[in-house]
C-alpha cells in the first residue's frame, strides 16, 4: 500500500504567542510546529505500515525551511518526503493550494491521501476536501479512526452527535482529527537517519496538469481586502487578596449590580 | 464568467434527520440583510430524502424560494451526492452568493464545491456584509461594489481578515454557528418552492455509510444558553464539576468546558466552548479553572459579562475577563452558589 501524508508547518500558537510592540503578531519570533492534526494523521498512517505494510511519503507546500517538518516526519518514521516550494506558488489560499498539491500528488502513486482535518493557523479545514475533488477521489473528513480492509478503507467519521462508519474504495483521502491517536517521538536513531536521506524538493515545473492561472496569489479566488490583528477587549477588575467567603459577596454584588439576580 | 449574471443569496439548509439544524436559520437571517443590501432575494437549498415538506419552515425564517432536492442517494450525508446536487443547482441557477453552515457537514461539502465549481470559499465567517473591494482604491485602480466582504478571525482567533471573492461567482463561505442571528419567525410565511433533480449516477467517489451510531445526547445546547458556567483544567476532577452544575442550577444557567476538561475526560465534547468547539455569546460567562488559552477566548470573548475564578494570577483569562478573582474555586464557588440561593431568596420575600 502507498501512503500520501500533506502536513504543514505551522507558528505553534499553544505555545507563547508574541506580539510586536505596536501590537501585530511577530510570527518570526514564535517556534514552529508540525500541524497537530497533520501529525495524528501521519500517526495514522505509521500505524498502517505497522499493521498492513505500506510506504509513507510525507509532501508538505510551503518556504525553504519547511523542511525542519520533513525531517520530523521521517524521524518519526515516514519514507520519503517532498517539499514543494516555489516564490510563484507564495500567497496562495486554499483552492490554489490544494490546486498546487494536487499537482504535485499527480506524480504519485497513492492508495491513500492523508491530511490533518485543519491547520491552527488558518483552520479553514478547506484543503483536503479540496484536494480530493481536483483528484477525483472520495474524502472522508473528520476521521476518528481507520482501518483498511481489502481494497478499502473503513474509517469512522465524526459528527457533532454522531459518527458515521464509512467504507470507501481506494484511492480515497481521508482528513484526520488529532484525537485519532497519540502520535509517536522521534527516536534517536530515526533523527540521526532522517538527516541522511534526501528529500525531494518541487517547484512550478514539476507540477502535473496545473495552470499558471491557477497557482499562487494571482490564482487565488479569493483576495483579502483587510487584515489586522485582533484588538481585544482590556482587561477588566481584578481582585487579589481576597478571601473565599469577601470573593463570592465580590462577585454576587456584582450580579446584583448587572442585574442577574 | 459574466459575473453580472449571477443572482441572489442562497443557503444551503442544512437538515439532519428530517430535522433542519438551527445554523440554516441563523444563515436565512444574515441572508435576509444581504439580500435588503443587494436588492434581490434569499432563497434555501433544502436536500435530503422527503424533506419537502420543510421548505414552510425555511419560509417562516427569510426564504423567498425553497430549491428541494428530493432523492434517496441523499438521505444520510455524504459527500459526493451533496456537492453533486449543490453544484448542479449552483450551474442551474447561478447564485451570486452561497452561504454553508461552518458544521462537520458544511466544511465538508463547501470545499468540495468550490474545487468543483472553481471558486472562492472563506471559512468560518462571523461578519458578513456588501461593500466594495477593493476597500479604498488607487488611482486609475478599479473598485468593485455590492461585493461580499466575509471576515473571519484566523490564528487562534489573533488576527482578524476580511476577505472578498471579486472574480468569480458564487461567492462562497461557511459561517460559524451560533453567531449570526434568527429573524423573527413570520408564522405562515410561505416560499416558492422548486423542485430539482440533477439526476444521481454512482461513481468511484460516492462512499457507503455502514452505520449511523448516535451518541447519547441529554445535555443542554451551549451556545442557546443565556449563563454558562465553564470549567477548565483547573477544576480538577469529572467529581468537582458538580461544583459548576449547582452554580449553574442557581442561576438557570448551563455547564460547559475548555478542550482541557474534555480531554481529560470530565465533559463531553459538545460542551467545549472555543476554537475547535462551540462559538458562545452568552449574557454571563463564568470561566473557572480555566487558564484562557487563545483557542478558548476565541469562543467566549463576545459574551457580555465574563467573570474569571483561577488561582494563578497570571493566567491570560484575567485579560479578557471583566471581573477576575483570584483565588481556590473549590472555596469560593460553593460559597458563591450559596450566596446567590439566599439573595434570590430575599429578592423573592421582598417582591
Amino acid at each position: 500500500m502507498k501512503i500520501v501524508v500533506c502536513v504543514k508547518q505551522v507558528p505553534d500558537t499553544a505555545g507563547e504567542v508574541k506580539f510586536k510592540p505596536d501590537g501585530s503578531l511577530d510570527r518570526a519570533a514564535m517556534e514552529t510546529i508540525m500541524n497537530h492534526d497533520d501529525k495524528a494523521g501521519l500517526e495514522a498512517a505509521l500505524r498502517l505500515k505497522e499493521q498492513y505494510g505500506a510506504e509513507i511519503t510525507v509532501v508538505t507546500m510551503g518556504l525553504p525551511k519547511a523542511e525542519d517538518v520533513l525531517r520530523e516526519a521521517m524521524a518519526m518514521g515516514a519514507d520519503k518526503a517532498i517539499l514543494v516550494t516555489d516564490r510563484v506558488l507564495g500567497g496562495a489560499d486554499t483552492w490554489a493550494t490544494s490546486t498546487t498539491l494536487a499537482g504535485a500528488i499527480r506524480n504519485l502513486e497513492y492508495d491513500l491521501i492523508i491530511t490533518g482535518r485543519q491547520a491552527i493557523d488558518g483552520d479553514t479545514a478547506q484543503v483536503g476536501p479540496q484536494l480530493s475533488e481536483h483528484l477525483g477521489i472520495p474524502v472522508i473528513s473528520y476521521a476518528q479512526k481507520i482501518e483498511v480492509e481489502g481494497d478499502s478503507v473503513v474509517v469512522e467519521r465524526q459528527y457533532e452527535d454522531r459518527y458515521h462508519v464509512v467504507r470507501a474504495k481506494m484511492p480515497c483521502l481521508i482528513t484526520a482529527l488529532a484525537e485519532l491517536n497519540e502520535p509517536r517521538y522521534m527516536t534517536p536513531g530515526g533523527i540521526f537517519d532522517a538527516y541522511k536521506k534526501e528529500i525531494t524538493v518541487w517547484g512550478r515545473a514539476d507540477l502535473k496538469d496545473v495552470d499558471d492561472s491557477n497557482i499562487g496569489l494571482a490564482g487565488s479566488p479569493t483576495k483579502i481586502a483587510k487584515a489586522s490583528d485582533k484588538v481585544r477587549k482590556g482587561a477588566g477588575t481584578k481582585v487579589d487578596n481576597l478571601g473565599a467567603a469577601e470573593a463570592a459577596d465580590y462577585i454576587v454584588n456584582t450580579l446584583k449590580e448587572k442585574f442577574v439576580i | 464568467m459574466a459575473l453580472e449574471e449571477y443572482k441572489g443569496v442562497y443557503v444551503f439548509a442544512q437538515q439532519v434527520d428530517g430535522k433542519i439544524s438551527n445554523i440554516s436559520f441563523e444563515l436565512l437571517g444574515k441572508a435576509t440583510d444581504l439580500a435588503k443590501d443587494l436588492n434581490t432575494e434569499v432563497t434555501a437549498m433544502l436536500l435530503g430524502k422527503d424533506v419537502k415538506g420543510l421548505a414552510d419552515q425555511l419560509a417562516e425564517y427569510g426564504a423567498d424560494k425553497v430549491i428541494v432536492v428530493d432523492d434517496p442517494e441523499l438521505e444520510v450525508y455524504r459527500t459526493e451526492p451533496y456537492a453533486h446536487a449543490v453544484c448542479s443547482i449552483i450551474k442551474e441557477f447561478k447564485p451570486d452568493i452561497v452561504l454553508y453552515g461552518a458544521t462537520a457537514i458544511g466544511r465538508d461539502l463547501a470545499p468540495r464545491c468550490s474545487a468543483r465549481v472553481h471558486t472562492g470559499l472563506t471559512a468560518d465567517c462571523t461578519v458578513l456584509e456588501i461593500g466594495d473591494f477593493p476597500l479604498t482604491v488607487a488611482e486609475g485602480q478599479e473598485q468593485k461594489h455590492g461585493q461580499l466582504l466575509m471576515t473571519r478571525p484566523a490564528f487562534g482567533g489573533n488576527t482578524i481578515a476580511t476577505i472578498a471573492c471579486p472574480d468569480h461567482r458564487p461567492q462562497m463561505a461557511t459561517v460559524r454557528p451560533g453567531v449570526m442571528q434568527k429573524i423573527d419567525k413570520k408564522a405562515g410565511a410561505k416560499a416558492e418552492v422548486i423542485e430539482f433533480n440533477p439526476g444521481f449516477t454512482k461513481n468511484n467517489c460516492y462512499v457507503e455509510v455502514e452505520k449511523v451510531v448516535k451518541m447519547v445526547n441529554d445535555t443542554v445546547d451551549i451556545s442557546a444558553a443565556k449563563v454558562l458556567v465553564s470549567g477548565g483544567r483547573g477544576v480538577g476532577s469529572k467529581e468537582n464539576f458538580a461544583l459548576l452544575q449547582d452554580l449553574a442550577d442557581a442561576l438557570g444557567g448551563v455547564v460547559s468546558c475548555s478542550r482541557a476538561a474534555v480531554d481529560s475526560g470530565w465533559c463531553d465534547k459538545d460542551q467545549q466552548v472555543g476554537q475547535t468547539g462551540k462559538t458562545v455569546r452568552p449574557h454571563l460567562y463564568f470561566a473557572i479553572g480555566i487558564s484562557g488559552a487563545i483557542q478558548h477566548v476565541a469562543g467566549m470573548e463576545e459574551s457580555d459579562i465574563i467573570i474569571a475564578i483561577n488561582k494563578d494570577a497570571s493566567a491570560p483569562i484575567f485579560d479578557v475577563a471583566d471581573y477576575g478573582i483570584v483565588g481556590d474555586l473549590n472555596k469560593i464557588v460553593p460559597l458563591l452558589t450559596d450566596k446567590i440561593k439566599k439573595a434570590q431568596e430575599e429578592k423573592n420575600q421582598t417582591a
